[in-house]
């Protein structure tokens, strides 16, 4: 039998995922606008003093940030284990880590990559300005994958469970700590002008780490999934 | 070496010998235990700082420690059954789970009890604290996970794998919340600092630490065994063990 090239599947499974999404503009659009709404409540649970907004504003954004993917998260796997071709992937000769990268790289394009465009309007919100919005979305730039990378792990060990969602949030977001801590610390200390290297540099590294391991374990938790 | 270890992993072997260690396991912890806390709260002096305080240590820190100690024993059984798919492996760190979540909680709930007169709070954002809190939810993590499976192999299965991305991730949340405190917070309230612990404290609080872990090793072997028995229950010699402990009622 003939079989395509890893490098044509991957891109076809990519498009694929993207198009998919693309065709469901609805779901695409509800945890974006679940982020812009947590976002948009803290000033009103509390008092809206600008200095005091400025103050919570890296905190809130990258916690609405957090849930927000979480909230995504659940659609990566669901349609694709619901209808078999899940297990139509795990069948074929390509390596199911890398085919499992294609699948969260599609999933961050359509739902992390929104979450930078509508942040910088979040970020005027809660008067987050100059250069402390550039490192916002910079670390939201390296945050986002991450996300992705490690919800798709716990989204695949409850892909097979009916009412997974509420056990995702309590697998996950422990998980997620790292990411918060660095990525809002970036932003706060750019906002009190101080070097952000460091977090931006940590964000970097676990990134690299995350793409090199998340995508095997995932797709061990697939495998035991679908047994 | 390898052989030997492998059939003692085998389902009957197992059952056979860990009978008695938890056994003595537990004889064991209570007699330890006795012993340290007739020390911790008698025989050891006020420190000269704590005061009389200071005795929570004698519970705190052994459950700090049997807190990270039983997440490691998890991860290495967890990778064990993955591996080697050792079935007693996964059992046993399915039941290892609930009791390090209890000690995690139970350091939680005693260094508050120390933090109200020591540091004036129950609660500090502190890095070592923030890091125990997190491991709890880690621990919660697993658990549920655990139970919201039904089929049992599978359940244990994919629990081992959220085990071993759970260590994974524990010296990067480590780290990343030490950094964040100090980052935030400037001076922390010291812990206790103690150039050298006298042999007076030292003693009830190894005692204690050892009471723990054989009480850990007991509790885990029982209901690793309870599972065991619950999930070969078809099998010949769970069969055969059931019949003589009714007195040989079918024979």
């Amino acid at each position: 039998m003939n079989t395509p090239s890893l490098a044509h599947a991957w891109f076809a499974l990519l498009r694929r995922d993207v198009m998919l999404a693309l065709r469901q503009r609805g779901q695409l659009a509800n945890p974006l606008l679940f982020f812009v709404l947590v976002v948009a409540l803290f000033p009103l649970g509390m008092n809206p003093d600008p200095a005091l907004l400025r103050n919570i504003a890296p905190g809130v954004i990258w916690v609405g940030a957090l849930l927000a993917a979480m909230l995504a998260l659940e659609s990566m796997f669901r349609s694709d284990f619901d209808d078999g071709a899940l297990e139509q992937m795990l069948l074929t000769p390509y390596p199911l880590p890398l085919l499992v990268l294609a699948k969260v790289a599609a999933h961050w394009l359509v739902t992390g990559l929104p979450l930078l465009l509508v942040a910088p309007l979040l970020a005027l919100l809660l008067n987050l300005e100059g250069e402390a919005m550039v490192i916002l979305l910079a670390s939201l730039a390296l945050g986002t994958p991450l996300l992705s990378l490690i919800g798709a792990i716990g989204v695949a060990l409850t892909v097979g469970l009916r009412r997974g969602g509420v056990l995702l949030s309590l697998l996950v977001l422990p998980l997620y700590v790292p990411v918060l801590i660095f990525a809002a610390g970036a932003v706060g200390n750019a906002q009190a002008g101080m070097a952000v290297t460091g977090q931006l540099a940590f964000l970097g590294a676990l990134l690299a780490l995350a793409v090199a391991l998340a995508p095997l374990a995932t797709a061990a938790a697939l495998r035991i999934s679908l047994d | 070496m390898w052989a030997w270890l492998h059939r003692q992993g085998s389902p009957k072997r197992f059952y056979n010998w860990s009978g008695t260690l938890a056994r003595w396991a537990g004889w064991g912890s209570l007699l330890l235990g006795v012993a340290g806390l007739y020390y911790a709260l008698f025989a050891s002096p006020p420190d000269y700082q704590q005061g009389e305080s200071v005795r929570i240590m004698y519970v705190h820190v052994p459950a700090a420690w049997l807190s990270m100690f039983i997440y490691m024993n998890i991860a290495a059984a967890s990778l064990v059954s993955l591996v080697w798919r050792i079935k007693v492996a996964d059992m046993f760190a399915a039941a290892s789970a609930p009791i390090g979540a209890w000690f995690t909680f139970l350091a939680l709930a005693t260094g508050s009890l120390w933090g109200k007169p020591m540091w004036g709070t129950w609660w500090i954002w502190d890095a070592r604290l923030t890091s125990e809190l997190i491991l709890l939810f880690l621990y919660l993590g697993y658990i549920g996970l655990l139970a919201a499976i039904e089929e049992r192999e599978t359940a244990a299965r994919a629990a081992a794998v959220l085990a071993l991305v759970g260590v994974v991730n524990i010296p990067i949340i480590h780290y990343s919340v030490e950094w964040w405190s100090t980052l935030h917070q400037g001076a922390t309230v010291t812990k206790f600092d103690k150039p050298s612990i006298d042999w007076t404290m030292l003693r009830p609080l190894l005692l204690m630490a050892f009471s723990a872990t054989l009480f850990y090793v007991a509790v885990a072997l029982r209901l690793a065994r309870t599972e065991l028995l619950r999930r070969e229950r078809e099998s010949q010699w769970v069969r055969e063990l059931i019949d003589g402990r009714q007195g040989g009622g079918r024979r």
